[in-house]
C-alpha cells in the first residue's frame, strides 16, 4: 500500500480540500462551499416530505381511513406540501447549482455579496429549524395555503409556527435572489456580453426577479396571517367586515409565481443538458432567453386562476383565464426551441440527457394539462380534485426535480471532482421516470372521475387507481435513493472526473474539477458565443483563456 | 503540486489579480471584484434591489388598505378622524429633517468634513429617536381610547365625518386600527433598523473610515433611510387625512 500511495498524484488545491474543519465550512463565504451546504439541508428536507407523501400514500392504499385519522392525514399532506415547497423546490436549483455555477459561467470569482449568501443559507436553516420544531409539536392542518379564516378562526394546529418558519425562509429566497441579479449585471467576466450568457444564467434571472418581487407580497400576508389569527383583527374573518379572497389574492400573487421560481431554473438546467448531449448550439437562443423574462413577466399576472370557483366576478375570470393561457406561449417557445436544438443533433444518452427527455415530456404534459384548468369550464369540473394535483406535481415533480436531478448528475463531477456510476445513474433516471408516472397519472384519471383531494378515505371504485399510485410512489422512492447512494460512494471510490468530461461549452468547464476558491486561475476573456460546440467538435481549439491587462 | 504563489504573482499587476493578502490598491476593496467602482456599483443596485422587495412588501398592506377603504370609507374616515393629526404632521416633519441631514452627512463625507459627518450622523439618529418617541405617545393615546384591536376594543358612537346622526360601524373601524397599527408598526420597526445602520455607520464615521473615495456605506444606509422617509410620507396622508374638514 505504501508504494500505491507514493505513485498516486497529489491532488490539486481546491476549494473542497483548502480548508478542513466544521469551522471553515460554517463560516465560508464561498460561494461554492455554500452551495453544498445548501445541497446538504434541502436533501434533509426531501426526505422529511418525502416521508410525509409515503405516509399520505400509504394511508390512500385502502378506501377506509385505517392507517392514520383525519386530523393527521390533514397535517401530512399539509406538512408535505410546506416543506417539499418552502424548503426543497423553492431554495432546490438556484441554493445549489445557481450557487455553484452563476459566479463559475459569467466568469466571477464568487457572488457580488458572499457574506450575504452565507446569511442566506443561516436564515434558511433558522426557518428550517423553526419548521421542524412546528411539526415536532403537532404541526399545522390548514394545506399548505394557510387559506383563511380556516387558518385564522378555526384550526387547532399550529399555523403561527408555520407560518413565521416560511416567513423566515423567504428572506433566504430574497437574499439568494438578491445576489443573482446583482452578480449577472455587474460581475459578468470582460466579452461576457448579455447574449453570450449560457441560458442558465438567464433563467435564473428571471427566477430571482420572481423571489426579489413576489416573496415580500407572501411574507407580509403571512404577517397579517399570524397577527390576526394571534390578535382576532378581522383583516381576514368574513365575521368582521373581513375578507377571505383579499387573502387568496395576496397568497397567490406569490404563489402562483412560485411555480415558476421552481420550473425557471430547471429550463435553465435543460437547456445546457440538451445543447451539450446534442452536440448543437440552442435553436433560437434569444427567443428561449426572452421566453424566461415573459415568464416572469407573466406568471406575476395569472394568479386568480386558483380561485375560479372561490367568488371572483366572471369579468376578473375571464381575463385570468386568457391570461393564463397565454403564459403557455413562452412555455411552448422553450419546448419547441430544445426540439428543434435536437433535430439532426448527434444524441448522447447520458444519465443528465436521459433526465432531460423526462422533463421535456413531463413538462409538456403538466403544462397541457394546466391548460385544462385555465379553461373555465372544466376547471369547475376538476377544481380541488386529484386532477390539478397531478397536474402541479407533473410540473413540480416531473418538471423541476428531474432538471434538479439532471442537473446535479451533469455537474456532479465540477462539483465533487468525481465520476459518478453512469449505468446505475441511467438506471436510476429511468426508474425515476417510470415510478413518476406510474404515481401521477393515474391521479388525472382519479381526478376526472371525480376524487377530490385532501380526503382521507374514498369510494372502494377508486382503490385500483390509488393503489397504482402509491405502488408507483414506492419506485419513485427508490428512485430517489440511488443517486444519493452513488453520489455518496462516488464521492470516496468514484474515478477522479478530468477537469470537462462532456467537452461541454461554458466557463464552468474551462476552470479545474473541483475549482479553486477563486474559481479561475486567471480571469476569462470571453470571445465566443455560448454553446459553440460546432466549433468544438470541429476540433478548432478554443480561444486560449487570456489575462486583463 | 502546483506552485500556486508564483500563478498568483504573475498577475499581481493586473487589476483583476487583488488576493486579499495583495490589497496594493484599498483595503476596503474585497478580493471578488476588480476594481473599486465595480464594487460600489454591486452594493448600490444591491440596494436599490432590497428597496424594490420592500415596496412589494408594503405594496401588500398598501393594497388591503385601499381595498378596505373603498368599501368602508365612511368608517375609515371616522377612525382616521380619532389620530392625531398634529402629531402625524410633527413626524412628517421631523423624518423631511432627517433626509436632509442624512444627504448632508454624505456630503460632509465626500468633502472630507469629518466633524459635520459625525454632527450630521447623530442628528438624523436625534431625529429618528424624536419620531418614535410622537409614534409611542401616539400608540398610548390610542391604548387610552381603547382603540387597540382586540377584546377591550370601543368605537361606539362615533360619528362618521360629512353626515352628522350616522355612526361608524365599529367593526369597520377596527380593520382601519388593525391596518394602522400593523403599517406604522411595521414603519418603526423599520425606523429601529435604520437606528442600527446609524449607530454602525456612526462608529465607522468615528474611527474615520469615510473618505471622498470610499463613503458607499453611507451612500447605501441613506438610500434606506430615505425609503423609510418616503414609506411615511404615503403613509401620513392615507391614514391622517381622510375626509378630514376644518
Amino acid at each position: 500500500m505504501a508504494t500505491a500511495t507514493t505513485v498516486q498524484p497529489v491532488e490539486r488545491e481546491n476549494y473542497l480540500n483548502k480548508e478542513h474543519g466544521l469551522g471553515s465550512w460554517l463560516l465560508t463565504t464561498d460561494h461554492k462551499r455554500i452551495a453544498l451546504l445548501y445541497l446538504i439541508s434541502i436533501t434533509f428536507f426531501f426526505f422529511i416530505g418525502g416521508l410525509f407523501a409515503l405516509l399520505i400514500r400509504l394511508e390512500l392504499l385502502t378506501p377506509a381511513g385505517d392507517l392514520v385519522g383525519a386530523d393527521t392525514y390533514n397535517k401530512l399532506f399539509t406538512m408535505h406540501g410546506q416543506v417539499m415547497v418552502f424548503f426543497f423546490l423553492i431554495p432546490s436549483i438556484p441554493a445549489v447549482l445557481g450557487n455553484f455555477l452563476v459566479p463559475m459561467m459569467i466568469g466571477a470569482k464568487d457572488l457580488a455579496f458572499p457574506r450575504i449568501n452565507l446569511l442566506s443559507w443561516y436564515i434558511y436553516i433558522i426557518a428550517g429549524v423553526m419548521m421542524l420544531h412546528c411539526i415536532a409539536t403537532g404541526g399545522v392542518d390548514t394545506g399548505w395555503t394557510f387559506y383563511t379564516p380556516f387558518s385564522t378562526a378555526f384550526s387547532n394546529s399550529k399555523v403561527i409556527e408555520a407560518g413565521l418558519a416560511i416567513f423566515v425562509a423567504g428572506f433566504s429566497s430574497i437574499l439568494t435572489g438578491l445576489n443573482f441579479i446583482v452578480t449577472i449585471h455587474r460581475m459578468r467576466a470582460p466579452g461576457m456580453t448579455w447574449t453570450r450568457l449560457p441560458l442558465f444564467i438567464w433563467a435564473h434571472y428571471a427566477t430571482s426577479i420572481i423571489q426579489v418581487l413576489g416573496t415580500p407580497v407572501v411574507a407580509i400576508t403571512l404577517v397579517l396571517v399570524v397577527a390576526e389569527r394571534a390578535l382576532h383583527l378581522g383583516i381576514f374573518d368574513p365575521k368582521l367586515g373581513g375578507d377571505p379572497l383579499l387573502f387568496q389574492h395576496l397568497f397567490w400573487f406569490y404563489s402562483h409565481p412560485a411555480v415558476y421560481i421552481m420550473i425557471l431554473p430547471s429550463m435553465g438546467v435543460v437547456t445546457e443538458v440538451i445543447a451539450c448531449f446534442s452536440r448543437k448550439r440552442i435553436f433560437g437562443y434569444s427567443f428561449v432567453a426572452l421566453s424566461s423574462i415573459a415568464i416572469a413577466v407573466f406568471g406575476f399576472l395569472v394568479w386568480a386562476h386558483h380561485m375560479f370557483v372561490a367568488g371572483i366576478s366572471v369579468y376578473a375570470a375571464l381575463v385570468f383565464s386568457i391570461l393564463s393561457y397565454a403564459v403557455a406561449v413562452p412555455s411552448a417557445v422553450k419546448v419547441f426551441n430544445w426540439t428543434a436544438t435536437l433535430f439532426k443533433g448527434s444524441i448522447h444518452y447520458d444519465a443528465p440527457m436521459l433526465y432531460a427527455f423526462g422533463f421535456l415530456g413531463l413538462f409538456t404534459m403538466g403544462g397541457l394539462t394546466g391548460l385544462f384548468l385555465s379553461s373555465l369550464g372544466v376547471d369547475m369540473h376538476v377544481h380541488d380534485t386529484y386532477f390539478v394535483i397531478a397536474h402541479f406535481h407533473y410540473i413540480m415533480v416531473g418538471g423541476a426535480l428531474m432538471g434538479y436531478l439532471g442537473g446535479l448528475h451533469f455537474w456532479w463531477p465540477k462539483i465533487s471532482g468525481k465520476l459518478y456510476p453512469e449505468g446505475w445513474a441511467r438506471l436510476a433516471a429511468l426508474i425515476v421516470f417510470l415510478g413518476f408516472n406510474l404515481t401521477f397519472f393515474p391521479q388525472f384519471i382519479l381526478g376526472y372521475l371525480g376524487m377530490p383531494r385532501r380526503y382521507y378515505e374514498y369510494p372502494p371504485e377508486f382503490q385500483v387507481l390509488n393503489v397504482l399510485s402509491t405502488a408507483g410512489a414506492t419506485v419513485l422512492g427508490v428512485g430517489y435513493l440511488l443517486p444519493m447512494i452513488y453520489f455518496l460512494w462516488s464521492m470516496r471510490y468514484g474515478k477522479p472526473a478530468p477537469d470537462n468530461p462532456w467537452q461541454a461549452a461554458g466557463l464552468e468547464w474551462q476552470t479545474q474539477s473541483p475549482p479553486t476558491t477563486f474559481n479561475f486561475e486567471e480571469e476569462p476573456v470571453v470571445t465566443w458565443e455560448a454553446y459553440n460546440y460546432d466549433e468544438i467538435d470541429a476540433g478548432h481549439k478554443q480561444e486560449e483563456v487570456k489575462v486583463v491587462g | 503540486m502546483p506552485d500556486t504563489s508564483k500563478r498568483r504573482s504573475k498577475l499581481s499587476d493586473s487589476q483583476a489579480a487583488v488576493s486579499p493578502h495583495e490589497g496594493l490598491h484599498n483595503p476596503g476593496l474585497l478580493h471578488h471584484f476588480a476594481t473599486e467602482e465595480q464594487q460600489k456599483d454591486a452594493s448600490n443596485l444591491g440596494m436599490w434591489i432590497f428597496l424594490a422587495t420592500e415596496v412589494m412588501f408594503f405594496g401588500g398592506l398598501f393594497c388591503a388598505y385601499l381595498i378596505y377603504r373603498g368599501w368602508y370609507f365612511g368608517d375609515f374616515a371616522a377612525a382616521s378622524k380619532s389620530i392625531d393629526a398634529a402629531l402625524g404632521g410633527t413626524n412628517t416633519a421631523v423624518l423631511i429633517c432627517s433626509s436632509l441631514t442624512v444627504v448632508l452627512a454624505i456630503w460632509a463625507a465626500q468633502t472630507s468634513r469629518r466633524a459635520l459627518l459625525i454632527l450630521m450622523l447623530v442628528l438624523t439618529m436625534l431625529f429618528g429617536l424624536a419620531f418614535l418617541g410622537i409614534k409611542g405617545i401616539e400608540y398610548r393615546d390610542k391604548f387610552v381610547e381603547h382603540h387597540v384591536p382586540g377584546s377591550s376594543f370601543n368605537f361606539e358612537h362615533e360619528e362618521v365625518p360629512g353626515h352628522p346622526g350616522q355612526y361608524a360601524n365599529p367593526r369597520h373601524a377596527q380593520i382601519f386600527f388593525a391596518l394602522y397599527f400593523v403599517m406604522t408598526g411595521l414603519h418603526a420597526l423599520h425606523m429601529i433598523v435604520g437606528l442600527g445602520i446609524f449607530s454602525w455607520l456612526l462608529y465607522k464615521a468615528w474611527k474615520g473610515a469615510f473618505t471622498p473615495r470610499y463613503h458607499t456605506p453611507l451612500e447605501i444606509g441613506g438610500l434606506y433611510w430615505h425609503f423609510v422617509d418616503i414609506v411615511w410620507i404615503y403613509l401620513f396622508p392615507l391614514l391622517y387625512l381622510i375626509d378630514r374638514h376644518p
